[in-house]
């Protein structure tokens, strides 16, 4: 087994050797120790603005994702919305109820960009 | 209608409940409701809207453009790619499908399991995996649809600008010393790679993504545990990501722990519906073109951005200008790049720095004399070494995928 060298014997070969040659090496360029890790991420608890069918949207919604992204969406036509609530309903089988459906594409068409 | 209790607790459901129950409470971390505006950024998106607050909110990461807190899309601010050829891991973009992420990966009993058809299923622990032959590479990681705000027309999805990419040296173990170890059997097809996170739906589709075998085993697609030499971040996939050098994000699956090695093509979603592109030139359509034949979008192309300017910047005429940036070849390295301040009727060769490897980002660096006062708009173009070169009308499809049109940066000249 080959001695394990001080980090900086590396560090000056590595400043040397061409790529190539690093990927071909086949002893530890450099430990990188992993250390158990614990993070808290953080929610964003925003509701959607008022306005007809903010309700079904909130309720909806919000269980899967928060509000950002929504609200960042360029100016889409209502049947892009209706496609967007397909897909989440669809291929994401979100649990959304179908009397919803009506009031959260409504809702979404409605909202300005930015707002 | 979902009732009130579970706006209380965004994310509840009953999937939830079964992982909260396997993981502990505490794996979840999601305690802290935070205020988030520390500062707005706008981003030139055409029609907008623009603004973003920039966060920094987020575990092991400084300021990023929140584009969305659960799950989380944090896209990397401009200035930070002017600053150095790597992205440094606190300001490397993040992006995850599901909203149920681990908060808490404990080194020692995480366990990376390598089964299907293989001859001898592999439980590994991250002491096994260091244990392998080390290999490093440098390579971009960019989001599929990086660049998607810049669509025109606009299109659904997270409304990025350019800031969806990354460059790394990613050090670790090849994915096909991993797969020799456990001996794949003669009628593998594909490898599927799944991670820790989980659909917040019993029944969504949980994210996986499979490549060919021979790809699998090409001695460059990896398995990473660091990145610029330090453990990945929690939100960039500790501690185990997989590395697909010249291919887009999508197929860079994070906190990697399982490798399924299959007998049949996958037809799981997102492999079969989702991440697909025309296959067409550029996977470039019109709007609402019917009957476009579909593909899965695999390799990268090339790109070149201007980072030291900003568009509105003030030149001063008679003096020469510098400019620099970086480019990527795409799934090859940077054969050259071009300068334009004419429009494009003439190009002037940048000089090219340090080459880092064939998949790395590339700094260029020229100088350019404004012709006149007034408007200036200046064009950069990459040619990667395969002979490709960027094109000069921007390719669109439904998804937002594959932008790679030469950009383009007005400045004032005065």
């Amino acid at each position: 087994m080959m001695r394990r060298l001080p980090w900086f014997v590396f560090s000056a070969c590595l400043a040397l050797a061409p790529v190539a040659a690093l990927a071909e090496s086949k002893i530890p360029l450099k430990s990188v120790p992993l250390k158990s890790v614990k993070v808290d991420l953080p929610d964003d608890r925003r509701m959607f603005p008022d306005g007809p069918g903010a309700d079904a949207v909130n309720g909806n919604c919000l269980a899967c994702h928060s509000a950002g992204m929504v609200l960042y969406q360029p100016l889409l036509t209502k049947a892009q919305w209706e496609s967007e609530v397909g897909k989440m309903r669809n291929t994401y089988r979100a649990p959304i109820d179908p009397k919803d459906v009506g009031a959260i594409v409504a809702y979404l068409a409605g909202i300005a960009p930015g707002k | 209608m979902i009732g009130d209790e579970r706006l209380r607790e965004p994310g509840f459901h009953s999937s939830r409940r079964r992982f909260l129950a396997g993981a502990g409470a505490a794996a979840l971390g999601l305690a802290s409701p935070t205020t988030f505006a520390e500062a707005v950024v706008e981003l030139p998106l055409p029609g907008g809207p623009g603004e973003r607050p920039l966060t920094r909110a987020f575990p092991q990461k400084g300021a990023m453009i929140l584009q969305r807190t659960r799950p989380p899309l944090l896209e990397t601010p401009f200035e930070v790619f002017d600053q150095s050829v790597f992205t440094p891991n606190d300001r490397f973009y993040v992006r995850w499908h599901w909203a149920v992420i681990p908060a808490e990966i404990d080194a020692a009993t995480f366990r990376l399991a390598v089964r299907g058809e293989v001859n001898q299923a592999l439980s590994l622990s991250l002491t096994d995996i260091q244990k392998l032959p080390q290999f490093e590479i440098a390579a971009v990681n960019q989001c599929s649809g990086n660049s998607r705000g810049f669509f025109k027309p606009r299109v659904a999805g997270g409304e990025w600008a350019n800031g969806a990419m990354g460059n790394a040296l990613w050090t670790g173990v090849r994915l096909k010393d991993v797969l020799d170890r456990a001996g794949v059997k003669a009628d593998a097809v594909q490898v599927r790679f799944n991670g820790l996170d989980q659909p917040v739906v019993a029944d969504g589709p949980d994210f996986m993504k499979s490549l060919d075998i021979d790809h699998a085993r090409d001695g460059e697609v990896m398995i990473a545990y660091a990145m610029n030499g330090k453990p990945l971040p929690l939100l960039n996939g500790f501690p185990l990501r997989l590395v697909v050098p010249g291919w887009y994000s999508t197929y860079w699956v994070k906190m990697l722990n399982d490798i399924e090695v299959l007998a049949e093509p996958d037809t799981n979603f997102w492999m079969k519906t989702a991440y697909l592109i025309p296959d067409t030139p550029h996977a470039s359509m019109t709007p609402g073109q019917a009957g476009v034949k579909m593909t899965p979008i695999t390799r990268m192309v090339p790109r070149s951005f201007i980072t030291n300017l900003k568009p509105g910047d003030h030149l001063k005429f008679g003096a020469p200008a510098h400019v620099r940036g970086i480019a990527f070849g795409g799934d090859t390295g940077v054969a050259k790049v071009d300068v334009s301040s004419d429009g494009g009727k003439s190009w002037q060769a940048a000089k090219l720095g340090r080459d880092e490897g064939k998949y790395s980002f590339r700094q260029w660096r020229t100088d350019i004399k404004p012709p006149a006062r007034g408007d200036l708009s200046l064009l950069v173009r990459c040619t990667s070494s395969a002979g490709e070169a960027q094109p000069d009308t921007p390719n669109w499809n439904a998804s937002g995928y594959m932008r790679n049109v030469i950009e383009q940066t007005v400045v004032t000249v005065g």
